[in-house]
């Protein structure tokens, strides 16, 4: 899916990288931790999510990250708009949750990106066995 | 023959969660633009950002360097302080004493020294509390140049 088609789909609106509308983006996860976008991601996909620091815009830097959605109407902070003009990455602001944002470009043909799985314990009290 | 080609220094700064990642993002930069392979960029990158973001959310500061070398790149995180009580722990996927002000940005899942190692091709830490970390970790640029 072109950005320009995920935004409208999505009733989103384009704040940054206005000029890369036409590229296609074709997965995407889903996340607030950016601990967890850095970590699990293995593939360059479309990040949505609820964060607004510039932080964001550094992670996606890292990871190649192609377009940037900020879901439930959330705000971004001004030091991200300026982060992500800079860097020249798409930014699209909706009011839909990530849920409903996600079930809409999946159901439009957005794939999941591929991740990796870390075998860990989270913590002692932990009951789940595989 | 095998000399080092060039090297990048950064200054990380403690709590200065406003410019996180910056360091990582110009060190990224710099490797693109000389033309090292996309996948080595990714996984230093990575292994940077998380470096970084260690030394922002517990240390009171510290440096990282980026070496390039022909066959790899090396990345040395060194900081003052405090060092890890518990380095076993700290390489858990999960466990984190990230204070909850982090958590807020979205950092201190507890993936940080799981997902710094699993990016590397040789990751090893030296720390001693209450004084500083050492982290290490190499990246080999292809597998035909790995020196063995």
């Amino acid at each position: 899916m072109k950005i320009k088609e995920i935004a409208e789909k999505i009733e989103g609106k384009v704040i940054t990288g206005e000029d890369r509308l036409d590229e296609v983006v074709e997965k995407g996860f889903a996340a607030d931790l950016l601990s967890d976008v850095l970590a699990l991601t293995e593939e360059s996909s479309c990040l949505i999510t609820g964060i607004t620091g510039p932080q964001v815009i550094r992670v996606a830097e890292v990871l190649n990250i192609p377009l940037i959605i900020i879901a439930r109407g959330k705000q971004p902070s001004k030091a991200l708009v300026e982060s992500a003009r800079a860097a020249g990455i798409p930014v699209i602001l909706t009011n839909k949750t990530v849920f409903e944002t996600c079930g809409i470009l999946y159901s439009n043909g957005m794939k999941p990106c591929k991740i990796k799985i870390f075998h860990g314990v989270a913590d002692e009290s932990s009951s789940f066995v595989d | 023959m095998w000399e080092e080609k060039f090297r990048l220094v950064y200054r990380v700064k403690p709590m200065d969660l406003a410019s996180a990642g910056s360091a990582s993002s110009q060190i990224k930069v710099e490797l693109q633009r000389n033309g090292i392979e996309e996948d080595v960029v990714r996984k230093v990158g990575i292994i940077c950002f998380e470096a970084e973001m260690n030394m922002i959310l517990y240390s009171t500061g510290g440096k990282l360097k980026v070496e390039v070398w022909p066959d790899r790149i090396e990345i040395l995180a060194e900081d003052d302080g405090p060092g890890i009580e518990d380095l076993q722990k700290a390489m858990e996927p999960g466990y984190s004493t990230a204070p909850p002000w982090a958590q807020d940005y979205g950092f201190g899942a507890g993936m940080g020294f799981p997902n710094m190692k699993q990016n590397s091709d040789v990751f090893d830490v030296e720390t001693k509390p209450g004084e500083g970390t050492r982290i290490h970790s190499v990246v080999y640029r292809s597998k035909d140049n790995e020196t063995p």
